[in-house]
């Protein structure tokens, strides 16, 4: 059978519903957060790949690789924002990060 | 025939593996479901004809951003045994909230009119005898040039920012100070004694 | 001349109410005492002008209110009565005036003092020359506020301050309904003139008005609403409360304000509205049954009074029972001369129990006097003066007037008449008794003063001394100098309309009702000397055995506790009901503390949903994300088909 556009488009969703699962239901570490973005991140990226192969025009895989550009960059910022965190907390647990309630 | 079959393997052990990478306890067990998963997503995009794409992910995701994630994961010395599970409180409520929405995405996409001509077709690669490599390379830098020099830009900032966040100065390191090298004046630098032969300066 | 009758006391009041503290107190007295005694020569000037040569005067002053069919102008009304007025309002102010000077020599706040009497007089002045109704509300009130200002003069004084709120509360009460009488009458005559509505009054008899639920005679209605205003002002019969307790004020205040003027604006007020009480008989009667109530019942509670300011006090409350007889049987000018007379020897009175009081060094209580008459023999012979007019000794002046009073209830022939003459009759018994007990409490008898008190007793200056003497005059000459004007034979002329005259009433009584004051006053001083000179234990003996009915008299019938059961409780309660009630919980609880106790439940119910982790705030993101989508989804984009 032909594989559509849906079909990618299912996986592309699938992902993106995973990584939402990973923050908000995990309980174990900040890493998984921030692997749950990524896999946000690759779910939208596959997106904008799908329609690109299936529109023929290129402006999607090159709007892909600026996602990549910041997700890149903002995988450093937080794993940055992380390794500070962890020096003055000593944890990365995530149930300990509640300064913000109100 | 092959395609499709290339497809589903692709695409089932991508969602295995993310499914794995929010569901394992050891933090370096789930990074490496994450890169088995973006292989597999590579796999799809080469598949989707965006083989440059492809191997940008390959290289710079995997091999850099994952890398690191691997670094600071090992860095931080988590203790696994204090690894809570909690996992099951919000099971029900996001479990509905997350189908709901996985749902509504399938839904959406699948009852999308799209262009009806190319929603049924396989995907074709552009007719033309460049590569994606050099087609990508042609629009790039020059309609989309702009977008290019500002990604520049924001791994300039996030390479700055991650330094800031993260630099310690360590106490006893020595360091220069350039400044106050060159701004000594001859006052400051040289000391005229008078000497008693014999004596020393003591 | 007659505007400066009306504005030299007001210049004085302003003057030394604004520069009194940088003048200092002597000139302020000075200054006041002056303007005032110049203003009494003017009055009685004027009084020669008008009343006895005959030219009556009207000046136009200033435009007030022009609104619709409102016209107010302040003009000025001289005629005979008003004459009358002028004279004993200004004589008396001023005598005052020159009295205060004396008395109130060492208390620092001398310059209000002569502002507020100063004001007062002007007050007074505008009332009785008013042209209209307006101008004699204006009046009415402004001497409410002076009386409230110098009871309450002393203010460091809980109860000074407590008396001058009660009379000027209960002048408030008088004053509503005659505030409803002014505008029943505008409702009726459309104008608020005098001229006019006197004019056009006997075309309204038999009118009937709607008040509340019932329709009854407007005249009738309009006299009695006027005349609630009177029963206030002058404290008669249910709106008496006031007057003991303004005994308060410093003494010459209650000579001039308690005695002489301000309780008399009510009999003014009658005597001026003649024209209409006489085409109002049930007002009229009204009028004479309140006055005699008032006469009878004041001289019952004089009875037994100690203070000796309250005994005064009541006797003038009881006098000005007798006016409002006279007026109420159709004696106007009795009701006048009675007013004129009283002047003088309730205000000699007040004077004198000043004078005592000043000697004895502030000491009010008459159980703690006696034997003065030989220490203070001046003071004695001016309050023996007082007391015979006041009693009615043959041929001093309140015999004239207060024998013509009794006749004219007399010669009325009518029920009213008769129940006023009765109680007149009785009045005038209780009457010689408790002023002869005063005058034998006082100065006869064994000193019962603490000795240095007694040793430092002296007579008054000449500040004080002169006004005794002058008011002693008139209580001994008013009577025969101007009898046959006020009521004999020449009343008509004398009048002139001012006020409503019947010339021959005052002839057909048989001998003796003419003898039978006199016989009652005797009797009174008979009685008086046996209780206090020969017998001095019978009054003990009886207050014993009558124990009830002497706290009955003491406490004044205890009007003032039914008072302040019937109306000060509950207005105390309803108005606790609505302050804390009312105000606090009900409007208070919806409005700003509701509000802000509301706003901090629900924050801190809002509170909690911030927790604090970013994982929470993710999956609300993510069911708010969850909605939106379903609603497009359903609602706003909508599937296509």
């Amino acid at each position: 059978m032909t594989i559509g556009l849906t079909h990618y488009l299912t996986v592309a969703a699938l992902l993106f519903t995973l990584g939402i699962f990973g923050i908000f239901l995990n309980r174990k570490n900040v890493i998984v957060i921030l692997m749950s973005i990524e896999l946000m991140l690759l779910a939208v990226n596959l997106n904008l790949v799908a329609f690109s192969a299936f529109h023929g025009d290129l402006v999607g895989q090159i709007f892909a690789m600026i996602v990549l550009t910041v997700a890149a960059a903002e995988a450093a910022i937080g794993l940055a924002i992380i390794v500070v965190y962890f020096r003055n907390r000593g944890t990365i647990d995530v149930a300990e990060i509640d300064l913000l309630k109100g | 025939m092959l395609s499709a079959l290339f497809f589903y393997l692709f695409a089932i052990t991508c969602v295995g593996a993310a499914f794995m990478v929010i569901a394992v306890r050891n933090p370096v067990h789930a990074v490496l479901f994450l890169i088995l998963a973006f292989f597999n997503a590579a796999g799809l995009f080469v598949q989707l004809g965006a083989e440059f794409l492809a191997m940008i992910l390959i290289v710079v995701y995997v091999g850099a951003v994952l890398v690191l994630f691997l670094f600071v994961v090992m860095m931080l010395d988590v203790d696994f045994a204090v690894l809570k599970a909690g996992f099951l409180k919000y099971l029900p409520v996001g479990a509905t909230v997350g189908l709901l929405l996985l749902v509504e995405l399938v839904l959406i996409v699948g009852t999308w009119i799209t262009a009806p001509d190319i929603t049924a077709q396989a995907p074709t690669p552009p007719a033309s005898d460049i590569s994606n490599t050099e087609a990508i390379g042609l629009i790039l830098y020059t309609r989309y040039v702009y977008l290019f020099e500002v990604a520049g830009l924001i791994l300039l900032v996030a390479m700055i920012g991650a330094i800031v966040l993260t630099l310690q100065h360590k106490r006893d390191v020595r360091r220069q100070k350039v400044s106050s090298q060159v701004g000594r004046t001859r006052e400051a630098g040289v000391e005229l004694v008078e000497v008693d032969s014999g004596r020393g300066l003591s | 001349m007659y505007q400066a009758i009306l504005f030299l006391p007001l210049v004085g009041a302003i003057f030394v109410g604004l520069l009194g503290r940088f003048t200092g107190p002597r000139p302020a007295e000075v200054i006041t005492t002056t303007l005032v005694l110049i203003t009494a020569l003017l009055s009685w000037l004027a009084f020669y002008q008008v009343a006895i040569q005959g030219e009556e005067q009207r000046i136009e002053l200033l435009r007030f209110i022009t609104s619709g069919d409102l016209k107010c102008v302040w003009s000025l009304r001289i005629d005979t009565l008003t004459a009358v007025m002028l004279v004993v309002v200004t004589t008396v102010s001023g005598l005052v005036h020159l009295y205060s000077i004396g008395y109130m020599e060492e208390d620092t706040g001398r310059p209000r003092f002569f502002a507020f009497l100063s004001l007062f007089t002007f007050a007074m002045l505008a009332l009785v020359t008013a042209d209209d109704f307006v101008q004699l509300f204006f009046g009415w009130e402004g001497v409410g506020l002076a009386s409230y200002l110098l009871i309450g003069f002393w203010y460091h004084k809980p109860a000074a301050c407590a008396a001058a709120i009660k009379a000027f509360i209960v002048n408030r009460v008088g004053d509503f309904g005659f505030a409803l009488g002014i505008f029943a009458i505008f409702t009726l005559f459309n104008s608020v003139q005098y001229d006019t509505v006197f004019a056009s009054a006997p075309d309204h008899v038999g009118q009937t008005m709607q008040f509340l639920a019932w329709r009854v005679d407007a005249l009738t209605l309009i006299c009695l609403l006027l005349f609630m205003g009177a029963m206030g002002k002058s404290a008669q019969f249910l709106l008496h409360t006031w007057l003991p307790d303004a005994m308060e004020g410093p003494t010459p205040v209650s000579a001039l304000i308690h005695a002489a003027t301000m309780v008399t604006a009510g009999v003014f007020m009658v005597a001026r509205l003649s024209p209409l009480f006489e085409l109002a008989p049930i007002a009229l009667g009204f009028v004479a049954i309140i006055g005699a109530t008032t006469a009878f019942f004041a001289a019952t509670v004089g009875l037994v009074q100690t203070d000796i300011k309250r005994v005064v006090a009541y006797s003038t409350c009881s006098q000005l029972g007798y006016m409002f007889a006279a007026e109420g049987v159709g004696a106007y000018g009795a009701g006048m001369f009675h007013l004129f007379t009283h002047a003088s020897f309730k205000a000699l009175l007040f004077l004198g129990a000043g004078a005592v009081i000043h000697a004895l060094h502030h000491e009010q209580d008459l159980r703690r006097m006696g034997a003065l008459r030989k220490v203070l023999p001046f003071t004695w012979a001016m309050m023996l003066i007082g007391t015979l007019s006041l009693t009615g000794f043959p041929f001093t002046a309140g015999f004239v007037s207060k024998d013509a009073i009794i006749e004219a209830t007399y010669a009325a022939h009518s029920w009213v008449g008769n129940y006023a003459f009765v109680l007149t009759l009785i009045a005038a018994v209780l009457t010689s008794f408790y002023s002869w007990r005063l005058m034998f409490l006082a100065f006869e008898g064994k000193p019962r003063e603490p000795k240095e008190v007694f040793a430092r007793a002296h007579e008054p200056p000449w500040t004080m001394g002169i006004p005794l003497a002058l008011l002693a005059l008139g209580a001994l000459l008013l009577g025969g100098l101007f009898a046959h004007l006020f009521i004999g034979s020449d009343q008509t002329e004398f009048w002139r309309g001012s006020l409503v005259t019947h010339q021959d009433a005052h002839h057909e009584v048989p001998f003796w009702v003419r003898l039978a004051p006199t016989v009652a006053m005797a009797l009174g001083l008979v009685t008086a000397w046996y209780f206090y000179i020969r017998n001095p234990l019978v009054p003990f003996g009886l207050a014993k055995r009558f124990r009830g009915a002497h706290q009955f008299l003491l406490n004044a019938w205890y009007f003032d506790a039914l008072y302040d059961a019937l109306f000060l409780r509950p207005a105390k309660r309803i108005g606790r009901f609505l302050w804390k009630t009312g105000d606090g919980t009900v409007i208070d609880g919806l409005g700003p503390d509701g509000v802000s106790a509301r706003v901090i439940d629900i924050t801190n119910r809002v509170v909690k949903l911030q927790s604090g982790y970013i994982y929470h705030y993710a999956f609300v993101m993510l069911i708010g994300v969850a909605a939106l989508i379903t609603y497009f989804l359903f609602a706003g984009g909508g599937l296509k088909p």
